[in-house]
């Protein structure tokens, strides 16, 4: 890829960072930097594409270490967590073979598997040695008659969020537009219920979180085109550009083809978030909004007066439980204004954000939620987490995957909200599986045990006979943190 | 000895080569990765990987899901300009943050392939930045030249403990360490084919010889899993001191235990003259008495009864289990000194290793008791082991869907070990850890039900009436 093409893709008009000088091209600063890469993160975004088959062209580290470890769930098709890799050997640098390999890998993975499609992922030795990947792709696409997509996003190029903008860009360019959508099944409409396309974008389908979320679509007659990339087929993304409106999930990573969708077909964008009961709403409401049909609005109101009167009476038990409850949110930024909102309304207290990837607009949403003495994190180091833990009596660190044996570690409660996580917080559902994740850690009895020290550290005679019935005495070993706001158990609730 | 049920062949197995263009399911980690795992088992250290970001950032989460332990590792940062122009300036800028950050007891410094194919030169970047940094001379700073088009983990961890030893360990003549000047202390270079668990249980039989190990490098101290007093650590919180390098030379043995280490091995004998004793592996009855043996020669002491207790047990574990394992049909898929573990093992208890599979190409595959090594990945695994009609996977963590695919059982070893809490501490080796992997196989081929025979129904039987239209 050119210098002048990298430019461009950094130059994103939609996006709110771009007059601030970090959207993205930031200059690393070598010992002291955290986060993958533009390869890692145009993988991550297309991934999730299910019948594709994703090969990584390059040496083994780009693929060798991190195929098939995201959380991402597929209906179907399971050929996406299947790694890869033209595995580049020492002769194929030395000798200039990778066009040659990579155009048989790509002829063996369409004969072996038959896949929709291939998307073909350059690395950083290949970039370097200068294999024509476009080029192959394209032989390769001619000879056997499947489509075959160069995703040129070497490591070195940037950022994870450059690597994000790249994967999306070639969707738009390259994938959109070559397919019209599948006419509708037959009796889906009638009189006052039709149904609309839409898509979205940047929702990955963590845990199998989508699942949550696409019921109410459903049933309110909203037929999601595609999801750029959860639980996706590569017909779908064919079809993208019939959509009547789109939604962003929450990630400034692929604000690019919602903005590029609205240039080339009109299609009007809005950006929201599925997480907490409130911005579920709004989510739902913004499609109403920009489909302007009457009968869909009123059909979305009567929806989420009954999801929202259901939830109260799921989440009242749990609000009780959580009330007063502190936790430091660290999101890296992309989440955090709708995490903030969600565990609010939770009944928690967030101590402070990360903001290191938000924009203006998302710092002035935070501000709205938090107050203008909001605490923002820019720097996520983990000393700085731990510090903060403490200096703001957090009962909880709420972060990515990346973080989490700084937490336990310091032993602190934690809870993963990040990609590789195990469990889905998306949808009104979400919530439920939110609150209970949260006290599962919070009110776990591990905690005086893990800071205890042993019990002969301390002059105590341990006296003769049978002592089964009490605790060992507990001796802090480490700063203890505050106790619990309310670790008391509520009958009739199940406890983790 | 153990009786072997087949002859080894004196030139090993049949090793067939790759042979396609597109690895499917990579068994391959990179060498890179080694060495930086190697560079984690020193104490206060850090590596450094010279690449760009998502060398380290896919490193660390590949380690953190193994050990779940937070990782230390930084990268370089490599960029589009750096790629291009060169990166010893990023080398030097690294270094310099970290050792101004965390005065670290080392830095590493493993190549990746990005560096290695623009022709990256270690050595000259080390000296610019002793040069431009004097007030970091007692860091040391250990380069790995490691690409990952070249070798797997296991052969990248080999080039780190060689890097360790080359650049901390000094010659006898220089230093004056003369081999047995401490006379219970012993050396133990521990390959890359032992968890945390394993070494655990190696110094512990050293200690019982009344011996001192000194374990390079020492994942188990660092990677274990320990909690200590502070909250975190930008460095590893365990691990060989590093002020134990320059005593290496005074040992009076040292124990080399995996074949990838004999470039290490030879390295430091030829440095302090300390005699060696080498152990492909020590996983069965042979490997483990021919270490116990060793230590009761290197210390001088009788065999404590306890370890004979143990050798006992395993023997009574192996009368107990060669029921089920017998004629039992294994397929391994392992980087090469685990493969060569596991073979043996079986081999001795009379089963049979139908499929084996490695990511690379060693020396070491000579001693796979299998008839062909295949070099290739984990389709090439199910191919083979459903033609072979193999009863049992040993692989990493992946395997889990080769295994349902086969419709067999796994046993989960080596790298990565995601989905199994515990993975990275479990003791394979010694009399005990043998016994437990015996147990563990033995109950693996026990659940496949096999001589099962199957109701026959004979049409002249009387059957009852309700039976006989049940069956109709």
């Amino acid at each position: 890829m050119k210098q002048k093409d990298i430019a461009a893709l950094l130059d994103e008009p939609a996006c709110a960072h771009n007059d601030k000088g970090k959207s993205g091209c930031a200059k690393l600063k070598p010992g002291a930097t955290a986060g993958g890469c533009a390869f890692d993160g145009a993988q991550i975004a297309l991934l999730p594409i299910a019948d594709v088959a994703h090969i990584v062209h390059g040496s083994i580290a780009c693929a060798g270490s991190a195929w098939d470890n995201r959380g991402t769930r597929s209906t179907g098709p399971t050929l996406f967590r299947l790694g890869m890799t033209t595995d580049l050997t020492e002769q194929d640098v030395i000798m200039g073979r990778g066009e040659k390999r990579l155009f048989h890998a790509i002829k063996q993975a369409i004969e072996t598997y038959r896949p929709a499609a291939v998307f073909v992922y350059n690395t950083c030795v290949p970039a370097l040695t200068g294999d024509d990947v476009d080029a192959v792709c394209k032989a390769a696409g001619a000879r056997w008659g499947t489509p075959v997509v160069s995703v040129d996003a070497a490591g070195f190029y940037g950022t994870k969020n450059l690597g994000n903008r790249i994967a999306g860009e070639v969707m738009v360019k390259q994938v959109c537009g070559t397919r019209e959508p599948d006419p509708l099944p037959p009796g889906v409409e009638g009189p006052g219920f039709r149904v609309h396309d839409v898509n979205l974008i940047g929702e990955y389908n963590i845990a199998g979180e989508l699942w949550r979320v696409l019921p109410l679509f459903d049933e309110l007659g909203l037929r999601v085109l595609c999801t750029l990339s959860g639980d996706a087929r590569f017909h779908e993304v064919q079809t993208m550009h019939r959509s009547r409106a789109n939604m962003m999930v929450c990630s400034k990573a692929m604000i690019n083809v919602a903005r590029l969708l609205q240039e080339r077909y009109g299609t009007p964008w809005f950006e929201g978030s599925f997480y907490g009961v409130a911005d579920c709403s709004a989510a739902l409401r913004g499609f109403a909004r920009l489909l302007a049909d009457p009968d869909l609005s009123a059909r979305t109101e009567a929806l989420i007066a009954r999801e929202e009167a259901r939830m109260d009476g799921l989440l009242a038990p749990w609000r009780e439980r959580l009330r007063g409850r502190r936790a430091l949110l660290y999101t890296g930024g992309v989440k955090s204004w709708s995490i903030v909102a969600a565990l609010q309304d939770l009944g928690m207290t967030v101590v402070a954000t990360g903001t290191r990837k938000s924009t203006e607009d998302d710092k002035a949403r935070i501000r709205a939620l938090m107050g203008e003495a909001a605490v923002m994190l820019e720097d996520g180091n983990p000393r700085n987490l731990l510090d903060i833990v403490r200096t703001q009596q957090a009962d909880i660190l709420i972060a990515g995957g990346r973080n989490m044996y700084t937490a336990i570690k310091a032993r602190i409660p934690f809870l993963d909200i990040n990609q590789e996580r195990e469990f889905g917080y998306a949808g009104y559902d979400g919530m439920l599986e939110l609150a209970r994740q949260l006290c599962l850690t919070m009110d776990s009895p591990i905690w005086p045990a893990v800071r205890s020290a042993p019990p002969w550290s301390i002059a105590a005679p341990v006296a003769p006979g049978s002592d089964l019935a009490s605790d060992p005495p507990v001796v802090p070993a480490v700063p203890p943190l505050p106790a619990p706001a309310s670790a008391t158990l509520i009958p009739g609730v199940r406890h983790g | 000895m153990v009786e072997r049920s087949t002859p080894p062949t004196p030139a090993g197995p049949r090793i067939i080569k790759r042979n396609k263009a597109l690895a499917v399911g990579p068994l391959k980690s990179s060498a890179t990765l080694g060495a930086a795992l190697a560079l984690l088992g020193v104490h206060r250290s850090i590596p450094m990987l010279h690449g760009s970001q998502g060398c380290t950032a896919f490193g660390k989460i590949f380690f953190i899901q193994h050990f779940r332990e937070p990782m230390p590792m930084q990268t370089t940062a490599m960029d589009q300009v750096s790629s291009i122009m060169g990166g010893d300036a990023n080398v030097i800028e690294g270094l310099r943050t970290l050792c101004a950050k965390h005065r670290p007891a080392l830095v590493g410094v493993p190549t990746t392939g990005l560096v290695e194919t623009q022709g990256a030169d270690m050595a000259r970047a080390v000296r610019e930045f002793r040069v431009a940094h004097p007030e970091f001379d007692e860091i040391p700073v250990v380069p790995v030249n490691t690409p990952d088009y070249a070798g797997c983990l296991e052969s990248g961890f080999a080039s780190g403990v060689r890097a360790l030893i080359d650049t901390l360990v000094p010659r006898a003549v220089v230093a004056g360490t003369r081999p047995g000047r401490r006379q219970r202390q012993v050396n133990v270079l521990a390959g890359p084919a032992l968890t945390t668990g394993d070494i655990e249980h190696l110094k512990d039989l050293l200690e019982r010889f009344r011996l001192r190990p000194v374990v390079v490098p020492d994942i188990a101290d660092a990677l274990d899993g320990h909690l200590v007093a502070d909250d975190y650590s930008p460095l590893t919180i365990g691990g060989t001191p590093i002020g134990e390098f320059a005593t290496l030379g005074d040992a009076a043995a040292t124990l080399v235990i995996g074949s990838s280490l004999e470039a290490a091995a030879n390295l430091l004998a030829e440095r302090t003259g300390v005699p060696d004793w080498r152990f492909p592996h020590l996983m069965g009855l042979a490997a483990v008495d021919r270490l116990i043996q060793t230590l009761a020669q290197i210390s001088a002491e009788p065999v404590p009864e306890r370890i004979e207790r143990q050798r006992s047990q395993l023997q009574d574990a192996m009368l107990d289990t060669h029921f089920s394992l017998g004629q039992g049909r294994f397929a391994i898929a392992a980087e090469p000194e685990l493969l060569v573990a596991f073979s043996e093992l079986l081999t001795g208890m009379g089963a049979e290793t139908v499929t084996a599979v490695a990511p690379v190409n060693a020396p070491a595959l000579r001693l796979v008791q299998a008839e062909a090594v295949k070099i290739g990945d984990l389709e090439d695994l199910e191919q083979a082991a459903r033609a072979a009609q193999a009863e049992v996977l040993i692989c990493n963590s992946h395997g889990v869907h080769s295994a349902a695919r086969l419709g067999i059982p796994l046993l989960r070893a080596g790298f990565p070990q995601f989905d199994l809490v515990g993975g990275y501490a479990r003791c394979w080796i010694g009399y005990q850890g043998t016994r437990q992997t015996l147990f563990d196989l033995a109950n693996l081929m026990i659940s496949l039900g096999k001589g099962e025979i199957h109701p026959y129904r004979s049409r002249l039987k009387q059957w009852p009436a309700d039976e006989r239209e049940a069956a109709a």
